[in-house]
C-alpha cells in the first residue's frame, strides 16, 4: 500500500534545498467536518448559555430560564426566575426532591405515632430521613449514632429516658427543649455529709461504697439535704423533674464508670453533690425544625435508636 | 513539527506530482464504493441473520408480557426503578456479575471464533455490517445494479438523480430513526414512549436518545460504511492480531488463479481450461466481481487485508463465474494461509487441536456454566443484615446487653410478600423489632428495617454470634438465615 502511495504521492508544492518536499497527507473528510461541527456547536453555545464577559456583566443567553423557590434569611419563600446557571439549575432540583420527599413527610405526619411504627414502608423511610436530620440537628451533641457522652449529653440507644420516653414526652423534649440542672450543696451540707451521702448514692446503684456512711447518708438523702424531693424516696428520679434515677447503672454527670478506684468514684459523685450541675441544656427545636422534622425525629429516636419506654 | 510531513527523496522527484499550493486537497476523497449484488449461499447466509437480527431487535420491544411490578413489556431495561426486565428474569444492580460475566463470555467468545475462522463478527453479525447492508439494498432496490448506479452518480443533478438519490437517503433516514426509536423503547414502555413521543410529551432524555441514534445510524450506515470499519473500529484490528497460520479466512488460491503466467482474460486461445493451462495461465479470468462486490473496496487476489471483514461476498461471485465458465468452484475459497502455501495442500478444516482454540473453549464453558448456574440459583428474596456499629453495644438499666441491627430485605417477587424476622440461637424474646408485628414488602420494593437484641448479662458474655431467620409467608421453606455477630462488654476493651 505505503509504496503504491509513494509513487503518486502529492505535496503541497513547497520545496527547499531542491528536493526537500512537504507531502499533503489529507485528513478524512469525516474528521474535518467533525472539527467544523464543533464550531457551529460553540457558537450555538454561546447564544443559548452566558458565555461573554462584558465589562462587569456577562451574555446571558436566550431562551433558558431557571424558576426556583427560594427560601429567604426570614423563613419567607419567593419565586425566583434567572437566566441559567449552576446555582439555579441546582435549587430547582432541589426544588423537586424535596417536593418527592413531601409526599413522605406528609404521610408521617398525618399517621399516628403508633400507626406509623407498625407501617414497615414508613418506618424505612423514618429511618433513611430520621438519620440524616440527626446527623445534621442532633449529632453534635448526641454524638454520631446517639451513643452521647458522660458529662454532655445523654445516650440516646439504651433504655434510659431522663424526660420519659414515650412519643410524646421525646417530641416535647425535642420541640421545647430541656433545661436540667441540680443545685450545689457545698455549704449547704458539711464535707464530711457530702460524703457520706454520695456513698448512699453508690450504694443505691450496688456500687463499691462504705457501707457505714451510706447508712448516714441514707438520713440526709431523704431529711437534712432534700435530695429526695427530686430523686424520689427510692431514688428512682422523676421524669417530670428530668431527676436522674440513681438505682440503675446508668450515669450522666457524674463519671462513676469511667474511674477504676472506689475512692476515684466516690470523688465523682462528691464533686457533682457539692457543685451542683447547670449543663442539662438541650435547645430549642421548635422553631428551626417543622413539625413533620420533628415528629421523624421523634420516630427515629424512639424506635430506631433507642425504642424508648 | 514539520519534520514528519517531510519526506525527502533520493534519485529524483519525477515520480511525485506537484500540486500548486492552491490545489492541494483539503481533506482525503472518499471513493464511494458501488457494490454490485450477488447470490449464494454467503449471501443466503448474511440474509438469514439479518433477517432474525433485526426481527428481534425490533420486535422484542412491542412484545407483551405479564407483569405485576412494572409496565408489561417482555424485555424492558427499567432505569428508574433501577430494574432489567427479561421475559421472567428480573436482574436487579446487585446483579451486575451476571452482565460482567456476560461481557467475558462475550469477549472470549469472540477471540475463539475468530482464531478459528477469522472475523467472522463482522462479516456476518456485526451491527455496522447489517445496517450498512440494508442501506446498500435500499440503493439497489431504488437506483438500481450498480452499473446504472454509477451512471446516476455521472449525470448532472437532473430530476432523475435528485429524486432517486433523495427517496434512497430519505428512506435510510426513516430506517435510522425507527433504529433510534427502538433502541429508546428498550428503557420504557413502548407504547407509552410512541404516543408520548409523537404528541411532544416525552423526556428529553428520549428525544435526546433518538436523534443520537438516528444520526449516527445514518451517518456510519448511510455514509461512512466501510469507512468505520477501516478507521475507527477498534474490533477490526485486534481481531486481526487473534488470527494463525491455521485460521480459516476468506482466501484467493493464488496458484490455482495466476497459474505460472499470470491471470488473464478469457480472449481468442484462450477460452477454454486446457488452452489456459498449456499456455501457463491460472483459473481466474479477470472479471473483477469480487473486487465489485465487496462492501470493502478491496480486491481479495492482493492476498490478505485488513480492510476485509470477512464477509464472504466474493466467494459467492467467484464461485458463479467459475460454474459460468465451467471450472471448479472454490478459486476464492474459507482456506489457511498455511494450507494455501503448503506443498501438499488439503481439503481446508478447522484446525481446533491447539492450546489456544482448547483454551478459550473451555474458559467458555466454564463461564457459561456459572452465568447458568448463577442465574437459575437466584432467590427471589434478598436479605442482609449489618451489625450497627456506632454503637457496638449497649447496656441497658437492668444490665441487659443491647445490640441492634439494620436489615434490608429485597423482594425480587412479582407480588408483594410478608415476612417475619425470628431470631435462632438465642431466646425468641430477645429480639425487638419494635411495634413492627410483620414485614411488609411490595413487589420489586426494598425496605431497611431496625431490629434489637437484648440479652441477659451472663448469656451476652457467651454469645458471639446470632442467626437472624427471615420468613417469606407465601414460601416458608424459602427461609432466608443470615448469622451475624454479637458483641458484648468482654470485647469492650
Ligand atoms: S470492522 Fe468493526 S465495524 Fe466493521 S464489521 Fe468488523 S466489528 Fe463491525
Ligand atoms: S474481500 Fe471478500 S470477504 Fe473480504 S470484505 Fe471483500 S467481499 Fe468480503
Amino acid at each position: 500500500m505505503s509504496q503504491d502511495k509513494a509513487k503518486s504521492v502529492s505535496t503541497t508544492g513547497h520545496v527547499w534545498d531542491e528536493n526537500l518536499q512537504e507531502l499533503t497527507n489529507p485528513l478524512p473528510m469525516w474528521w474535518v467536518w467533525t472539527f467544523y461541527l464543533t464550531i457551529i456547536f460553540s457558537i450555538i453555545y454561546w447564544i443559548m448559555y452566558p458565555a461573554w464577559p462584558i465589562g462587569t456583566s456577562y451574555t446571558k443567553g436566550v431562551g433558558n430560564t431557571i424558576t426556583y423557590t427560594n427560601k429567604k434569611v426570614d423563613g419567607s419563600e419567593e419565586q425566583k426566575t434567572t437566566h441559567w446557571n449552576m446555582r439555579s439549575k441546582l435549587m430547582s432540583e432541589m426544588n423537586a426532591h424535596n417536593a418527592e420527599q413531601k409526599q413522605w413527610f406528609d404521610k408521617v405526619a398525618a399517621t399516628p405515632y403508633e400507626e406509623v411504627s407498625k407501617n414497615a414502608e414508613l418506618m424505612n423511610f423514618v429511618n433513611s430521613a430520621g438519620k440524616t436530620l440527626f446527623s445534621d440537628n442532633c449529632a453534635p451533641c448526641h454524638q454520631a449514632g446517639g451513643v452521647g457522652k458522660i458529662g454532655f449529653s445523654p445516650n440516646l440507644v439504651d433504655d434510659v429516658w431522663i424526660y420519659g420516653g414515650t412519643y410524646e414526652k421525646i417530641q416535647e423534649t425535642i420541640t421545647g427543649g430541656r433545661n436540667g440542672m441540680m443545685p450545689a450543696f457545698k455549704g449547704v451540707l458539711p464535707d464530711d455529709k457530702l460524703k457520706q451521702v454520695a456513698n448512699y448514692v453508690l450504694s443505691l446503684s450496688g456500687e463499691p461504697h462504705d457501707a457505714e456512711a451510706a447508712k448516714a447518708g441514707d438520713a440526709i438523702f431523704h431529711n437534712e439535704g432534700g435530695c429526695a424531693v427530686c430523686h424520689g424516696a427510692e431514688g428512682k428520679g422523676n421524669p417530670d423533674l428530668g431527676s436522674a434515677n440513681l438505682t440503675d447503672k446508668n450515669w450522666l454527670w457524674a463519671n462513676v464508670p469511667g474511674q477504676s478506684t472506689a475512692e476515684g468514684k466516690l470523688d465523682e459523685v462528691v464533686k457533682l453533690v457539692s457543685g451542683g450541675m447547670s449543663r442539662g441544656k438541650m435547645p430549642v427545636w421548635g422553631g428551626r425544625l417543622k413539625p413533620e422534622q420533628i415528629k421523624v425525629l421523634t420516630l427515629y429516636v424512639h424506635d430506631s435508636l433507642g425504642g424508648g419506654k | 513539527m514539520r519534520y514528519p510531513h517531510i519526506l525527502k527523496i533520493d534519485g529524483g522527484t519525477e515520480s511525485m506530482t506537484h500540486d500548486t499550493p492552491d490545489h492541494s486537497p483539503l481533506y482525503q476523497k472518499h471513493i464511494p464504493i458501488h457494490t454490485r449484488s450477488v447470490k449464494g449461499p454467503f449471501r443466503n447466509f448474511k440474509t438469514l441473520v439479518l433477517i432474525v437480527a433485526f426481527a428481534v431487535f425490533f420486535i422484542l420491544p412491542w412484545l407483551p408480557w405479564e407483569r405485576h411490578s412494572a409496565a408489561g413489556q417482555a424485555v424492558m431495561f427499567d432505569l428508574v426503578t433501577r430494574r432489567f426486565f427479561i421475559f421472567d428474569l428480573v436482574t436487579y444492580p446487585q446483579d451486575i456479575f451476571w452482565l460482567s460475566m456476560l461481557l467475558f463470555i462475550a469477549a472470549a467468545f469472540l477471540f475463539f471464533v475468530t482464531g478459528l475462522i477469522g472475523r467472522a463478527w463482522c462479516g456476518y453479525f456485526c451491527f455496522q455490517t447489517l445496517w450498512s447492508d440494508v442501506f446498500i439494498m435500499i440503493e439497489h432496490w431504488i437506483q438500481g445494479e450498480r452499473p446504472a448506479r454509477l451512471r446516476l452518480r455521472k449525470q448532472p443533478w437532473n430530476a432523475e438523480r435528485i429524486l432517486k438519490i433523495g427517496s434512497s437517503h430519505f428512506l435510510m433516514i426513516l430506517v435510522s430513526f425507527w433504529t433510534g426509536f427502538t433502541f429508546a423503547a428498550y428503557f420504557t414502555y413502548a407504547p407509552q414512549l410512541f404516543h408520548d413521543f409523537f404528541t411532544g410529551h416525552a423526556a428529553d432524555v428520549a428525544y435526546f436518545t433518538v436523534i443520537l441514534l438516528t444520526a449516527t445510524t445514518y451517518m456510519c450506515g448511510g455514509i461512512a460504511r466501510e469507512q468505520i470499519c477501516i478507521y475507527m473500529c477498534p474490533y477490526a484490528r485486534f481481531q486481526s492480531v487473534m488470527y494463525e497460520k491455521d485460521t480459516l479466512a476468506v482466501s484467493y488460491d493464488a496458484r490455482r488463479g495466476e497459474g505460472a503466467a499470470g491471470r488473464v482474460a478469457p480472449k481468442e486461445g484462450l477460452r477454454t481450461r486446457e488452452d489456459r493451462v498449456a499456455k501457463g495461465h491460472g483459473d481466474c479470468i479477470d472479471c473483477g466481481f469480487c473486487v465489485q462486490v465487496c462492501p470493502t473496496g478491496i480486491d481479495i487476489r492482493k492476498g490478505m487485508q485488513y480492510q476485509c471483514i470477512s464477509c464472504g461476498l466474493c466467494i459467492d461471485a467467484c464461485n458463479n463465474i467459475m460454474d459460468s465458465v465451467g471450472y471448479p468452484r472454490g478459486l476464492i475459497r474459507y482456506d489457511s494461509e498455511a494450507n494455501l502455501h503448503s506443498d501438499t495442500p488439503t481439503k481446508p478444516h478447522l484446525k481446533w487441536k491447539n492450546l489456544k482454540v482448547i483454551g478459550y473453549g473451555a474458559s467458555l464453558v466454564i463461564m457459561m456454566a456459572w452465568l447458568v448456574w448463577a442465574v437459575a440459583h437466584r432467590t427471589a428474596v434478598e436479605v442482609r443484615v449489618q451489625q450497627v456499629r456506632q454503637p457496638l453495644y449497649v447496656v441497658l438499666s437492668d444490665g441487659k446487653v443491647r445490640n441492634r441491627y439494620q436489615i434490608h430485605i429485597v423482594n425480587k417477587t412479582e407480588h408483594e410478600e410478608v415476612f417475619t424476622v425470628k431470631v435462632e440461637d438465642v431466646p425468641e424474646s430477645a429480639l425487638d423489632l419494635g411495634n413492627l408485628p410483620e414485614i411488609r414488602v411490595r413487589a420489586g420494593k426494598d425496605l431497611n428495617i431496625t431490629a434489637k437484641i437484648d440479652l441477659e448479662h451472663e448469656l451476652a458474655e457467651h454469645t458471639h454470634e446470632v442467626r437472624f431467620v427471615v420468613t417469606p409467608h407465601s414460601k416458608p421453606e424459602e427461609a432466608v438465615v443470615r448469622e451475624v455477630n454479637f458483641h458484648g462488654q468482654q470485647e469492650a476493651h
